[in-house]
């Protein structure tokens, strides 16, 4: 190969790696904005640690003596497989790992470092070829060309029609194919140059393989259902997990129907505890059936004479996903490592039906009865269920639903809970990412006034608490059946009142 | 908590429209295609049951003579319904010395059940229906058992919530898609929608009908119905030929009355007695404090945690595996001869008396007096039930899955999901248990091609029919068990009823009694309890009156 024809080859590269490289730094930045919020800091940060990273790279390049050639393309097979797949894996293991940040942050590092040993490797091998004037002259403005085409792509054509993760793949086999071709051109300057080769077409394909699949890897297909980013999602034996996240607010979804908003869950949540709890006089053992967020388990820890809570929650991966995700966890601070909570993975009526020990107060915190299998766990069975692990003096709390769009659905809640044996105390408030939002509060003798709230609560005061038990007359009682697993009358209520409203 | 409903789980009534149409020809072509091209695999399973070998010894005879006596008050022949009712009932009167002689390893008869790692399920009988008011002893069986928990002010049972069937009961299977109910509305015309309710009209009428006798045109047990010819004279004729004199030639009706023929009484509308059929409709009347009459009582395991809880206080008393094959009067009571399929050894039982529980063909060949007397035989539907492991509940377009699901266009009568009457959420293996009464042609042919056929054969008859509704079960199915009764059920057809010829055969032979649901002409859980029940009190009174005292 002339010396021309190489010179412009090598030149060219410095075109594709200046371009790749702003495009997995454009990647990590969003995403991590995506997936943690807060755009401005993501952005920030992460520029800054690429930047840095990259001045790490170029001075370890000063420690490559020889063989320049050969460890120009090594690095290139291998920025192709951590950029390339970067996305992908950051999306993948969002949920599964501890410190989210720590993995983002290390894998910006890893891939400017070798971002950063590219170029001066690059001036190195051209350097006897070109008048040092021209070599930098040369090299810098493809290198500037190259930022310029990556930061148009990124957003007008990459992340509207090809997403972020095939992206990453994308430019990852770019980065591969520079590698390869320098390797197939100049082979003979090359050692171990058919080792290099498998190398790069195993990288290659395993990219390939990402960039086809990675519709069906992370089923983000269904981001279109949800008003704001999809950041995680998981299927589990027993439902769809879908977190999103908008700058400020990160949501909860199970099976598309949304369970929070970062945003007023603290009405949620303290309306489903204090209103009860605070009133029950001896609150030693508290049971939560449901709620694997772990946020209703944050509320009653506020109470220190709580010494147990036992949290039943069907499905594992929601439970661990709040123990251990730091976004999730700071959010229900770290409510389920606390060594006063217990969390048994279990359906709710199977494992109550084996209990024998009392319970001062219980919660009853399920989705929604918008199916026959929930709606077992709002039917007198399973309440007479709930009755029989009730301490004297204690105190049942139900999630029912809302009572102005599915006002007879609420008070059947209401009648089946009387049907059991208990008394009630209908109440209800404003959850803005909901509309107005119910529950019942139960028990076998009428309970005490409200004793003291605990401090801290952003909703709950004495005014406001007693406003939850006044209803206006368009969600005030209505004539209802009773709900028992041989009619399921909940469950088509619910679906009727619903279907309305949603039309 | 959630903010949006999910998907309607309800089917839509509605018209038989074009799309309707179509989606049903396209189903049935795809289905037609997948069965073309499906790779054959070797199922896992067994064929279960050992009563038509052990009972075919009756033909052969051969037995030896008994080695040994044994003496006791009162020897049960048969451990079904009739025969544990039987034992529970002489012990309420006091007579704990009885023995209950089965042929089958285990006690239970038609409420036999089974049991694997992921289910226990029913070989037979899975559900029993609200007693009525008339019958004392089966709603007494229930209040011992703790299924009724007391009773409202208006004086109706209270049933143990969990013991009912839980909603959604039933479903069916019709035009390519679930609805809900087996009461094929989907896309039924006005016509046909009208013939459904001047049936439910009728069907209401006689619910309340009594005869002259003040009785209740229809009850459970049949023997306390009302004995007015102008009901009776209904046992003539057959179901087919009562709906046609009615004017009913609607499809869709005609294939649910069919459907309930071939359920409950395993035969066809035509095979079966307009009084029978009737009796099927009108008879369940009822009353719970907390349950509409239509909803059964069921578990798990079908009427086999009945038979379980009426097994369970007899401990010993029970000899399995055994086969009596002689049963005669003596001067001083009676004697039965019992082989022993495990030793290989016959056993002389004498007793004061005997209460022989075991279907009628059976009685007809082991029961001497009556073999000496030459009666016409009965007829007996055969048939088929497997148990099929899947490793999740198949998907299918429509209503949600149900207790029940019923396929309109299929000779089975559908399947039952084992595990509908637990709690148990999420995607999790479950068994169906699938039935077929074999009513197609004459009994005996019937009866001959069943026996015949292999597990392999049977697995490719149930997968076919489950292909209709599941295009996914093939790549669901784990294992299938499948169970042949020969003799599944006496078939009440017509003039079986009320021609005499009941009541005769239920007359005890000197020391010898009868009780066994072939005695009511129809094959039912409170029928058998009800005549166990009766002859324990009687032969237990008779013990009495000949004690000397």
């Amino acid at each position: 190969m002339t010396d021309r024809a190489l010179r412009l080859l090598l030149l060219a590269s410095v075109f594709v790696i200046a371009t790749c490289g702003l495009i997995y730094e454009l990647i990590a930045g969003t995403l991590a904005s995506y997936l943690l919020g807060d755009s401005i800091t993501q952005f920030s940060t992460v520029i800054g640690v690429y930047l840095f990273a990259m001045g790490i790279g170029s001075w370890l390049s000063g420690y490559v003596e020889r063989n320049l050639l050969g460890v120009f393309v090594q690095i290139e097979l291998f920025i192709g497989l951590i950029g390339g797949s970067s996305a992908a894996l950051l999306f993948l293991l969002f949920g599964q790992v501890g410190s989210f940040r720590a993995l983002l942050y290390g894998l910006v590092l890893l891939i400017g470092t070798l971002v950063g040993i590219e170029i001066p490797l690059l001036l190195r091998i051209l350097k006897d070829r070109l008048a040092f004037k021209d070599l930098v002259a040369q090299v810098f403005t493809f290198d500037y060309i190259g930022a310029l085409l990556a930061s148009l792509l990124f957003p007008l054509v990459l992340v509207p029609h090809l997403g972020l993760v095939r992206s990453a793949f994308l430019f990852g086999m770019m980065n591969a194919a520079v590698g390869l071709l320098t390797l197939q051109l100049l082979r003979a300057q090359i050692g171990w140059a058919a080792g290099h080769r498998a190398v790069g077409v195993i990288i290659l394909s395993i990219l390939g393989a990402g960039f086809g699949t990675s519709d069906r890897i992370l089923a983000w297909s269904e981001s279109g259902n949800y008003p704001d980013p999809v950041i995680h999602a998981r299927s589990t034996a027993y439902q769809r997990i879908i977190l999103t996240r908008s700058a400020d607010d990160l949501r909860l979804y199970l099976n598309g129907n949304l369970q929070f908003s970062q945003r007023d869950e603290y009405r949620y949540h303290e309306a489903l505890i204090h209103p009860g709890l605070a009133r029950v006089p001896h609150r030693r053992r508290v049971l939560m059936l449901g709620g694997g967020d772990g946020l209703g388990v944050r509320e009653i820890l506020r109470y220190p004479d709580v010494q147990e809570v036992t949290l039943v929650e069907l499905d594992p991966a929601m439970t661990q996903l709040f123990s251990t995700q730091e976004m999730l966890v700071a959010l229900n601070e770290g409510a389920l490592s606390s060594p006063r909570v217990k969390v048994v993975n279990q359906d709710a009526f199977t494992w109550l039906k084996e209990q024998s020990a009392k319970f001062d107060f219980i919660i009853a915190d399920f989705p929604d009865p918008s199916n026959f299998s929930v709606g077992k766990l709002y039917t007198t069975a399973f309440y007479h269920e709930v009755r029989r692990v009730l301490a004297p003096g204690g105190a049942i709390v139900v999630q029912s639903t809302s009572p102005y769009v599915a006002r007879r659905s609420f008070w059947c809640v209401v009648k089946t809970l009387e049907a059991a044996g208990f008394v009630t105390e209908p109440y209800h408030l404003y959850v803005p990412s909901f509309g107005e939002w119910g529950y019942v509060l139960a028990s076998l003798e009428p309970i005490g006034p409200v004793a003291d709230l605990p401090p801290g609560l952003r909703y709950l005061d004495a005014s406001t608490l007693s406003a939850l038990f006044q209803f206006p007359p368009d969600m005030s009682i209505v004539p209802a059946e009773v709900n028992r697993l041989n009619n399921q009358i909940l469950v088509r209520t619910f679906e009727e009142e619903w279907k309305r409203y949603v039309r | 908590m959630s903010a949006e409903p999910a998907r309607a789980p309800l089917a839509p009534g509605g018209r038989w429209t074009r799309r309707t149409f179509l989606a049903t020809t396209l189903g049935a072509g795809g289905a037609l295609i997948a069965g073309c091209t499906r790779p054959s695999r070797e199922i896992p399973g067994e064929i279960v049951g050992a009563s038509a070998v052990r009972g075919h010894r009756l033909r052969s005879g051969g037995f030896p003579p008994a080695e040994a006596i044994q003496r006791c008050a009162v020897v049960i022949v048969g451990g079904g319904i009739a025969g544990l009712a039987a034992a529970r009932s002489l012990r309420q009167q006091g007579i704990e010395d009885f023995l209950l002689v089965e042929l089958e390893d285990q006690t239970g008869g038609n409420s036999a059940s089974g049991r694997n790692p992921t289910s226990a399920y029913p070989w037979g009988a899975h559900y029993v229906t609200l007693p009525t008011a008339d019958a004392h002893e089966v709603i007494g069986l229930y209040e011992e058992l703790g299924l009724i928990t007391g009773r409202d002010p208006a004086g109706r049972p209270v049933y143990l919530e969990s013991a009912l069937v839980m909603d959604p009961a039933e479903r069916l299977f019709v035009h390519g898609r679930w609805q809900d109910g087996l009461l094929p509305k989907t896309g039924a015309s006005d016509a046909e929608l009208k013939e459904f309710a001047s049936f439910a009209s009728v069907i209401g009428a006689f619910k309340n009908a009594r005869g002259t006798d003040g009785r209740r045109a229809f009850t459970i047990p049949v023997d306390r119905s009302s004995r007015d010819e102008r009901f009776l004279a209904l046992d003539r004729l057959s179901m087919a030929e009562w709906m046609q004199a009615n004017g009913w030639n609607s499809p869709p009706l005609r294939w649910y009355v069919n459907y309930a023929c071939r359920d409950d009484f395993g035969g066809t509308i035509d095979q079966v007695s307009a009084w029978a059929g009737l009796h099927y409709f009108a008879a369940r009347d009822g009353a719970a404090a907390n349950a509409e009459s239509e909803v059964v009582l069921t578990w798990p395991e079908g009427n086999g945690w009945l038979a379980h809880r009426l097994r369970e206080p007899l401990g010993d008393r029970i000899h399995a595996a055994s086969l009596a094959w002689e049963v005669d009067a003596t001067d001083g009571g009676v004697r039965a001869d019992v082989f022993d399929f495990v030793s290989g050894r016959s056993l002389r039982i004498e007793a004061h008396a005997a209460i022989v529980c075991v279907p009628r063909f059976v009685a007809r060949r082991i029961v001497a007096p009556l073999r000496a007397k030459g009666e016409a035989p009965l007829e007996y539907g055969p048939w088929v039930v497997a148990n099929i492991t899947v490793r999740h509940f198949p998907s299918g377009p429509g209503a949600p899955p149900a207790w029940d699901s019923v396929f309109q266009d299929s000779p089975s009568l559908g399947y039952v999901n084992a595990t509908h009457q637990t709690f148990a959420r999420g995607i999790r293996p479950t068994v169906l248990t699938w039935y077929q009464a074999l009513c197609d042609g004459p009994v005996l042919a019937e009866r001959a091609k069943a026996l015949e056929r292999t597990h392999g054969d049977w697995c490719e008859l149930i997968l076919a029919d489950l292909r209709r509704v599941h295009e996914d079960i093939d790549s669901l199915v784990e294992r299938i068990d499948v169970c042949v009764w020969g003799h599944g059920m006496i078939r009440p057809v017509p003039g079986s009823m009320w021609s005499g010829r009941r009541e005769q055969m239920a007359v005890p032979i000197g020391g010898i009694h009868f009780a066994h649901s072939d005695l009511s002409g129809i094959s039912i859980f409170e029928e058998a309890f009800t005549r166990g029940t009766l002859a324990g009190a009687a032969v237990a009174e008779e013990i009495r009156r000949n004690r000397p005292s």
